[in-house]
């Protein structure tokens, strides 16, 4: 048997037969439409007509002319932002305290990875009950100002709350990953830096930060790319609005190709899309690999 | 020291405590106001209810069309998983075993597109799946999610297979087992672990996912379980009773599910993130 040969006649059958049915609806699935989009971006197809002309980078062109997807756009970087930001610093100090031993610890850690377990429609819905029906009634009934209004109506501050019930809804998850990365650090280096004297907050940054750098990173990678796409609680709790204050990119890429029937341009401004998340992504995980000590 | 360290506990606890409210102040809002009846919701929204009233469920149940919409989401979930895990492990075992350039290339591929965001594909996947008419249909569902979870799963797999011995399987060609029989008698019940990983990162997306079936079923008695939740709200936009008893009816089930296997899920996630 020659491991290493290319295919002979009788390894088809076994290609065929393992890889056959994965790698077929694989490619049917993602790579043949993920071409197909790029294509697409070429002609000034609606979604209905049977034929289309080639218009060459005219797509791109009103893609990037189009204010209204930078707007979403730059929004939806500011969002990410935020999002990555508390949910990291929330779930790190959760996982921290609840790989530390305190009481109830594995009912709290259960607890705080719920949403997790309730897709986003849901959850956006229920936010939406909360803050157009609760918090309006908290803030009239005992004077407070800034919830007696609900947030969802004010273009000022639906942004925030969009962030808010993401930043709740991740961080259990992103809490779990922490507990596993703080559960294994290296028990021997801890002591070892216990004994050299490292104490207080040097202990922390010095010795703890770095060795959870990996978990750091996952979570990052996770908490970046999710939020960049979001969409069901965008559509659940604001729905874009008030005056697409709150359009995040997935919505408004979504409109320009369904609803307004622009499917060359859409799918320019989706490609584009991909384009930013592919670099984000790999940049990250490019500079923060860089970064990691080995324990 | 005693005193510094009594108050970082108490901290910590004071903590705890505001985040666990947090956490799940929400979901106790809806149990609660899910009994009552809209009026006494828009009148108050934190009292308890004075009586239990269950036709809120009873409406909700009916207008949901629940049942019908719950087997849909039990049926989509369990098909994809199972058929994922099954061919997942297939090819990746393939992948692994067999050092042929063509499974190198398909491997870069798959990993290679885990970057891609549906975003980018949704435009185009419905204009070839809807012009040939693949589409709003559970098997197309299937389909689909198999396509889309083919990578992850095939990833975690690869990692799993990597540290199997060889000699395990070399023993079983000896005593004359096929490369069939080899793979589903002697590998494949060793791959447990990473099955039951990517079961549960699967289901966790697959039951709640909504931009996917969204596209994909438009028939009203196709949808599931997050899609008619979603359209019932759009329906009945202000009638609070009704709709808290129809998300706590989502909810629920899923609540239960948690609870008797909560161990495996929060382990699943552990090892989905590392690999």
């Amino acid at each position: 048997m020659n491991r290493k040969a290319a295919i002979l006649p009788g390894n088809i059958k076994t290609f065929l037969f393992f890889s056959g049915p994965a790698t077929f609806v694989f490619f049917t699935v993602v790579i043949l439409p993920f071409l197909f989009g790029i294509y697409l971006t070429f002609t000034n197809w609606d979604g209905i007509a049977r034929t289309y002309l080639y218009v060459g980078f005219d797509n791109y062109v009103s893609a990037f002319q189009d204010q209204r997807f930078w707007n979403s756009l730059s929004l939806t970087v500011r969002y990410v932002f935020f999002v990555v930001l508390f949910t990291n610093i929330i779930a790190f100090l959760l996982g921290y305290v609840l790989s530390s031993g305190v009481r109830a610890q594995n009912l709290l850690r259960a607890g705080f990875f719920t949403p997790n377990l309730i897709g986003g429609i849901i959850l956006g819905l229920l936010w939406n009950f909360i803050f157009s029906e609760i918090f309006t009634f908290v803030g009239q009934n005992y004077g407070i100002d800034f919830l007696s209004a609900s947030w969802l109506g004010r273009p000022d501050m639906a942004f925030w709350a969009l962030v808010l019930v993401s930043v709740w809804q991740y961080s259990g998850y992103m809490m779990v990953i922490y507990i596993a990365g703080f559960m294994n650090l290296p028990k021997d280096v801890l002591e070892a830096a216990n004994i050299d004297g490292a104490r207080g907050i040097g202990r922390y940054t010095r010795i703890i930060l770095p060795l959870m750098l990996p978990s750091i990173n996952i979570c990052v990678f996770l908490t970046l790319q999710r939020s960049f796409m979001v969409y069901d609680v965008n559509l659940a709790l604001t729905a874009g609005g008030p005056f697409d204050s709150t359009q995040l990119i997935s919505m408004y890429v979504f409109e320009k190709a369904f609803l307004a029937q622009n499917y060359g341009v859409g799918q320019a401004q989706a490609f584009f899309l991909f384009l930013v998340i592919a670099i984000v992504t790999v940049t990250q995980i490019y500079f923060s690999k860089r970064r990691e000590v080995e324990a | 020291m005693e005193s510094k360290k009594l108050m970082w506990n108490i901290i910590k606890a004071v903590l705890l405590i505001v985040a666990a409210v947090f956490f799940i102040a929400p979901f106790l809002l809806v149990v609660y106001n899910s009994v009552k009846p809209t009026r006494e919701i828009l009148e108050n929204p934190l009292a308890l209810p004075v009586i239990f009233n269950f036709t809120n469920f009873v409406m909700a149940f009916e207008k949901m069309r629940f049942f019908n919409a719950f087997v849909n989401s039990l049926i989509i979930t369990t098909c994809s998983v199972l058929i994922t895990t099954l061919f997942a492990s297939m090819h990746a075992y393939s992948l692994v075993r067999n050092k042929w350039k063509i499974n190198r290339v398909v491997f870069l591929i798959m990993v290679a597109s885990m970057l891609i965001p549906f975003q980018a594909i949704m435009i185009p996947l419905v204009s070839i799946y809807g012009t040939i008419g693949f589409f709003n249909s559970k098997t197309s569902l299937i389909y689909m999610y198999l396509g889309f979870g083919a990578s992850m799963a095939v990833f975690i797999y690869h990692g799993f297979i990597k540290s199997i011995p060889l000699e395990l399987e070399e023993a079983a060609m000896i005593d004359g087992c096929s490369k069939y029989y080899t793979f589903f008698k002697v590998v494949r019940p060793l791959l447990k672990p990473a099955t039951m990983t990517i079961a549960i990162l699967n289901i966790l997306w697959i039951w709640n996912d909504f931009l996917l079936p969204s596209l994909v079923l438009i028939a009203a008695e196709q949808r599931t379980l997050p899609l008619s939740v979603f359209i019932f709200f759009g329906t009945y936009t202000v009638d609070y009773g009704l709709l808290m008893a129809g998300l706590m009816m989502t909810i629920l089930p899923v609540i239960v599910i948690y609870i008797i296997f909560q161990k495996y899920i929060i382990q699943g996630v552990m090892q989905g993130a590392i690999k």
